[in-house]
């Protein structure tokens, strides 16, 4: 029977020989979208990951747009295998199998297959190249930018075929980047040439390993390149490149020290208004930060349970209510101890100080004394790409427009309103004030609650940025005192002026000297600055600044 | 006007000071309470001692709750007291019940030092499972070593120490970064030819970046193409130093180390996934981030990003699924905060193997004389839930430990992508650092040494010959 079996196997399998030699030509095409896709879909799921790797790039190879649901399936982490190693790909619908003909109903349990970074490293070029004929344009970029990241010679004719489709000019210039990295390689030297000028019109720093070795620099002893004409193109295109990065880095450095200095801001403008208007030195300033980001970690827990659709909404909402909160917390305190202390200085910062550890206590008691986790809203995820190397996350960009609708905020309240006349009036000369009718007590009640309403303004922003823990306070007091004194107290330009010169004078000194040092010059710094103008940057005029 | 700018800056000076602050409970208190306790001891010595040996055996647990560290160590202080109930409802170590003694030395290096003090004079302890970072071993090495306490230190450091006092349960640098190291450089692990070793600025990165610099040019790596970075502790704003990496990073293959500590890696990967640094472009591997630390982060943006461990919760065997569910029964139990969500890491694992190690040893030894437990530690074995057994090096006081290198997923776990055959034998002074090349850690007779190149006693026995490293 089971000899029977074999040679009926053997006679059917010459038939079909003969019968695949007569329709050679699509039989084969037909194998390999087929036949083949299954075979290598089940080493793409096997347990070897450069097993996996390899099989992704035959299909890489191949170039056979059937292989790209799965593979997609395989980045997202929906594909499943069975017992049996049938491959299938998870869609909204239930399950499918992975390759046309395979089994259509899973056998045994299923277990889903995730890349590693072998096979990521593969399968990524491999999902690009399939993506190039993409109808979607916005697909045809973000592949053809993949492929210039890592290209490889197998797909140079796909990358050549696309080329002669492509109508947009974006991804043209990308495709033409990837022949040109390529053509570095090549054999002839006009080629060369013409790769390096694409190169240096793209200005992208991620070359400049390759032209440094064509003209040995950088560590190469000898230059690659052969051919005098084109080793001068690289190296006029590398000093170009060099330029680019120079001014690339400034830019960014520049954004880096804005944005640091638009923390600074929203830390120190509360205590500006404070200190600098009501000569209060709040101790517990520190803690209205802190304060202000729980309320916003409190905001995103409540909407996480009763709201989770409008979830990316919270911090809209967590604005207003730290404001709320630290308003609240400000005139408890100010109510309670520090209208007692006006003109106490010494008896101030002792009580204040004792009121902020109080605070943090409180805190920990509350929430524990680790860190809570205050999840960016997903609008806030990822970053905007102004210039290649530079990337301008979209959680600093908000931090910088808040901050500049919140000076704009306080600058209206205390210029275009009359409590704001009346806070200045009394700044100026709290007796004559009051003789002229103005509730001083009241007014200073205000403008503490303002002062610290602020501060929870700068928490819900320090929330997005970094922890939010009961001592996120403490590591902010002294930066915010800083930017006070420096930018002159009782100025809100001053205080602007401060927070973005320390902001952008310590980000310029990080990279040269570290973060640990630069922090060590800044203070220097300062107080050689406050030796020399001890009144600050901006310096109050009138009777006020005798009277301190 | 100037009056004021003083004050503010005097008061500027006060906070810097401030931030010891907690730390300054004079240890005094040990003193009045060894007063107080003289009059009883005096009158009846006896029974005194007697109660001691039938009593609770005091265990002294030594770990940050509050602070920077709070976000690693809290898990380790409620790991430990997990496996101290067990051993109690198990009867205990030599019939006797272990009574937990848990202070909160607060992230502040000098109250460690102090807070040790007290354990060991004050309390009585008989052992002390604790500390995290590097800088708080250090701090209290000196308490331990001139009081003749007991220290069980669970996590990876950066050897270069080796203390008559202390055992290392975590990794040494061969058992870790070595290893790490060697994976990003094979062809599996990217072939990468550029390095960034980012660190918290203080002994741990310093030292193990100083043996990695020196195993990298060992590899034929130029110092063009190590890049080396230190931020302060707690540092929160990373643009520049992951622009830099970006920079740096062009051209050639790069991988990046990073041994930054404690919560500051929330705001560090957070900018790696805003500015789009993917695993396949720039793999990360990280020696201090394990579950408990990524449970605060959204994770999907750093899937492939790499760490390097002993243990990882994701393993699967029974003593594992054991840890795990016992770890799990003990925080809905004890209702611990984020209950369900708690995961279990390496140096919790490395505790619990700590704490069996010594209940053992004490059982072993008969007694919880420290010189006796010492010498009792050497060689235990316990099976671990890193799949293997853990033996206590005879000599070195390090465990045999296996390396694991693991990717992160999408839910905050890890999957491991490579791993040693079985435990691995420490080495506690670096091969590759040429000032420690020499030295030898060897706490038996006739070295009895952590820190020399030839023995202590000069013996007229034949050398024992050198174990074979455990591969």
């Amino acid at each position: 029977m089971g000899h029977m079996a074999r040679r009926g196997m053997r006679w059917a399998s010459s038939f079909l020989l003969a019968w695949l030699c007569l329709f050679a030509p699509w039989a084969v095409s037909a194998a390999r979208a087929g036949v083949d896709l299954a075979m290598e879909l089940r080493a793409v799921a096997g347990d070897d990951s450069e097993q996996a790797a390899q099989a992704v790039e035959r299909l890489k190879a191949a170039g056979d747009p059937a292989a790209l649901p799965a593979l997609q399936a395989f980045d997202d982490g929906n594909l499943r295998v069975d017992a049996g190693g049938n491959v299938f790909i998870k869609t909204k619908d239930g399950l499918k199998p992975a390759a046309p003909g395979g089994a259509a109903q899973p056998a045994g349990s299923l277990k889903t297959v995730e890349p590693d970074n072998t096979v990521r490293r593969a399968l990524l070029p491999a999902l690009a190249a399939l993506k190039l004929t993409s109808p979607d344009r916005d697909i045809r970029l973000a592949a053809a930018e993949e492929l210039s990241k890592r290209p490889s010679d197998d797909v140079a004719n796909m990358v050549k075929t696309a080329l002669a489709k492509e109508h947009d000019s974006a991804v043209k210039t990308k495709l033409n980047l990837v022949i040109a990295q390529l053509d570095l390689a090549s054999e002839d030297p006009t080629r060369r040439i013409n790769a390096i000028e694409l190169i240096r019109q793209s200005g992208n720093i991620d070359f400049k390993a390759d032209l440094e070795r064509m003209v040995g620099k950088g560590g190469n002893a000898t230059p690659s390149e052969k051919d005098p004409k084109v080793r001068d193109a690289a190296s006029a295109a590398l000093s170009s490149i060099e330029t680019r990065v120079l001014l690339i880095g400034m830019v960014g450095h520049l954004f880096y020290g804005v944005s640091l200095g638009s923390v600074l801001l929203l830390a120190a403008l509360g205590l500006a208004i404070t200190f600098g208007l009501m000569r209060v030195i709040n101790m517990a300033h520190g803690e209205m930060l802190m304060i202000g980001a729980y309320t916003t970690f409190v905001v995103q827990n409540f909407f996480q349970k009763n709201l989770p659709g409008a979830f990316d909404w919270y911090l809209v909402a967590a604005i207003p209510a730290a404001f709320c909160v630290c308003y609240a917390v400000g005139v408890v305190l100010e109510r309670s101890v520090i209208q007692f202390l006006y003109g106490r200085p010494l008896e101030t910062l002792l009580a204040t100080w004792g009121i902020s550890l109080g605070l943090i206590q409180t805190v920990r008691l509350i929430f524990g004394a680790n860190n809570v986790a205050v999840a960016n809203p997903s609008w806030l995820a990822g970053g905007y790409e102004l210039l290649p190397g530079i990337v301008l996350t979209y959680s600093r960009i908000f931090v910088i427009l808040f901050a500049i609708v919140v000076v704009l905020f306080v600058w209206l309240w205390m210029n275009k309103t009359p409590v704001g006349l009346r806070v200045r009036a009394v700044t100026q000369n709290r007796e004559m004030a009051a003789a002229m009718g103005i509730p001083t007590k009241r007014v200073d009640l205000g403008t503490f609650g303002l002062g610290s309403g602020i501060a929870g303004l700068g928490g819900v922003a320090l929330s997005q940025l970094g922890n939010v823990g009961p001592e996120l306070g403490q590591s902010y007091i002294v930066d915010s005192f800083m930017v006070v004194v420096l930018g002159g107290v009782g100025k809100l330009v001053g205080t602007i002026a401060g927070a973005l010169g320390l902001g952008i004078v310590n980000k310029l000194l990080e990279p040269a000297a570290g973060a640990v040092l630069g922090k060590i010059i800044i203070l220097v710094l300062i107080i050689l600055f406050i030796q020399k103008r001890p009144q600050g940057i901006f310096a109050l005029k009138g009777r006020a600044a005798e009277a301190g | 006007m100037n009056t004021w700018f003083k004050l503010s800056l005097s008061l500027c000076g006060a906070l810097l000071g401030a931030c010891e602050g907690p730390g300054n409970q004079a240890p005094a208190t040990t003193a009045a309470a060894s007063n107080s306790a003289a009059p009883v001891a005096a009158a009846a010595p006896a029974p005194a001692a007697k109660v001691a040996d039938t009593g609770p055996i005091k265990v002294g647990i030594l770990h940050s709750l509050s602070g920077t560290m709070a976000i690693s160590e809290t898990s380790l202080k409620d790991v430990a007291l997990m496996t101290i109930e067990s051993i109690n409802k198990a009867g205990g170590v030599l019939g006797r019940q272990l009574q937990p003694v848990v202070v909160d030395p607060a992230s502040n290096w000098p109250l460690f030092a102090e807070k040790a003090a007290e354990l060991i004079q004050k309390e009585g302890v008989a052992v002390t499972f604790g500390c995290w970072t590097s800088v708080s071993r250090k701090s209290v090495l000196p308490k331990f070593e001139e009081l003749n306490g007991l220290l069980f230190y669970p996590v990876q450091y950066e050897g270069e120490e080796s203390s008559y006092n202390v055992f290392y349960t975590g990794a040494a640098p061969n058992q870790q970064a070595i290893p790490a190291v060697e994976y990003l450089m094979s062809p599996k692990g990217g072939g990468a030819k550029r390095w960034v070793l980012l660190g918290t600025d203080y002994v741990y990165p310093r030292t193990t970046n100083k043996i990695l610099r020196y195993f990298l040019h060992e590899k034929g790596v130029k110092d063009d193409d190590i890049l080396e970075k230190y931020t302060p502790f707690g540092h929160s704003d990373y643009q520049t130093i992951v622009a830099e990496v970006k920079k740096f990073a062009a051209g050639k293959p790069t991988a990046v180390v990073s041994t930054i500590n404690g919560d500051s890696n929330v705001p560090f990967y957070k900018e790696l996934s805003n500015q789009g640094l993917k695993a396949t472009d720039i793999p990360v591997v990280a020696f201090s981030v394990g579950e408990e630390e990524l449970r605060g982060i959204d994770t999907k943006p750093l899937v492939g990003h790499l760490a390097a461990w002993n243990y990882f919760m994701s393993i699967d065997n029974p003593v594992n699924k054991q840890f795990i569910a016992d770890w799990k029964a003990y925080v809905a139990a004890k209702k611990l905060p984020d209950g369900e969500k708690r995961v279990t890491n390496d140096p919790m694992e490395a505790t619990w193997i700590g704490i069996k190690m010594w209940a053992q040893a004490v059982e072993q030894a008969g007694t919880t004389d420290v010189n006796a437990v010492r010498q009792a530690v050497a060689g235990q074995v316990v099976k671990a839930p890193s799949g293997f057994d853990s033996t206590m090096d005879m000599k070195n006081h390090h465990l045999h430990k296996p390396v694991y290198i693991a990717e992160v997923q999408a839910d905050g776990q890890f999957k491991v992508v490579w791993k040693t055959e079985g435990p691995i034998r420490a080495m506690p002074w670096s091969p590759f650092v040429p000032d420690s090349k020499a030295k030898v850690a060897d706490w038996q007779y006739p070295w009895v040494c952590g820190n020399c190149t030839e023995p202590k006693f000069k013996t007229s026995l034949a050398p024992v010959a050198e174990a074979a490293p455990v591969k």
